[in-house]
């Protein structure tokens, strides 16, 4: 027998660029996850220089103490920080994603009945509990980051 | 590879990432926080003397290899997937897999290279 293969049929992205931040009229999650995307470009970039600046250490303690003070001061602490805000909203919101992407918060199928709840509205819950989560996350992050060092 | 095989371990390594980056963070970051609750000693968590002390423990060292892989695969994975959103050519889309494939593959050489010779100089 003979298999057909088939090619791939899909549209161009008519969006381009633009369709990185452009969401249309979709709801707040759209839009969450433009800045989830954006929070993981931040925490990749300090990332890659995070490798390079704690691999000093294999050089010896005069270069880590060398490393550690190029990157210090205060701009380098807010920095750091932001970094840190990044990662417990990326978090957070990919707790959210990876429940989503595996069913677990579409709830049961049901007859609907109107008024009826969309996966949507159930999942929104957690949306918003995931970012007050992480707005307190930051809170505490900041106690510490600013007021006790 | 399936893309849909790449997508799986990009969710796993999510997974993985939450705890480990969470007792990384909370170690690293959230030191003053984690002392005063009484979970660590008082100490600069910065300085070499500490640096190497937890270079030197097999906890750290499993710790650091599974962070710095997990982390990389998920990050590049997903810098791939927002330029692979932009519509182009196929030679195009296998320069971005190769690239980004590469540079993934040398930081994860290095950062190997470079948590191993610290196990091994702590230990020395």
């Amino acid at each position: 027998m003979k298999t057909v293969v088939q090619e791939k049929k899909t549209r161009p992205n008519r969006l381009g660029i633009g369709g990185w931040f452009y969401g249309g009229k979709y709801g707040a999650e759209r839009y969450i996850f433009v800045l989830h995307r954006l929070a993981g470009l931040g925490i990749l970039l300090y990332f890659i220089i995070h490798i390079f600046v704690t691999g000093q250490k294999i050089h010896g303690k005069e270069a880590w103490n060398a490393a550690m003070s190029s990157v210090s001061g205060t701009w380098f602490h807010i920095g750091e920080y932001l970094v840190f805000a990044a990662i417990a909203f990326h978090g957070l919101n990919g707790i959210r994603l990876i429940l989503a992407e595996f069913g677990l918060v579409l709830g049961k199928p049901k007859r609907p009945i109107y008024p009826y709840t969309t996966a949507n509205m159930r999942i929104r819950v957690l949306t918003w509990s995931m970012m007050i989560l992480a707005a307190i996350l930051m809170l505490v992050g900041g106690y510490d980051f600013f007021l006790m060092h | 590879m399936r893309e849909s095989t790449l997508w799986f371990w990009h969710l796993i390594a999510g997974i993985v990432i939450i705890f480990v980056l969470g007792i990384h963070i909370g170690v690293m970051h959230l030191d003053k926080i984690m002392q005063a609750i009484g979970i660590m000693s008082a100490g600069d968590v910065l300085s070499y003397a500490d640096v190497l002390a937890r270079a030197k423990t097999i906890a750290y060292l499993i710790i650091y290899l599974l962070l710095m892989w997990f982390a990389l695969y998920h990050g590049f994975y997903g810098l791939r997937s927002m330029i692979l959103e932009i519509s182009m050519s196929k030679t195009a889309q296998a320069v971005v897999n190769w690239v980004i494939f590469l540079f993934g593959f040398g930081l994860a050489v290095y950062g190997t290279y470079a948590i191993i010779i610290g196990y091994t100089m702590a230990n020395a």
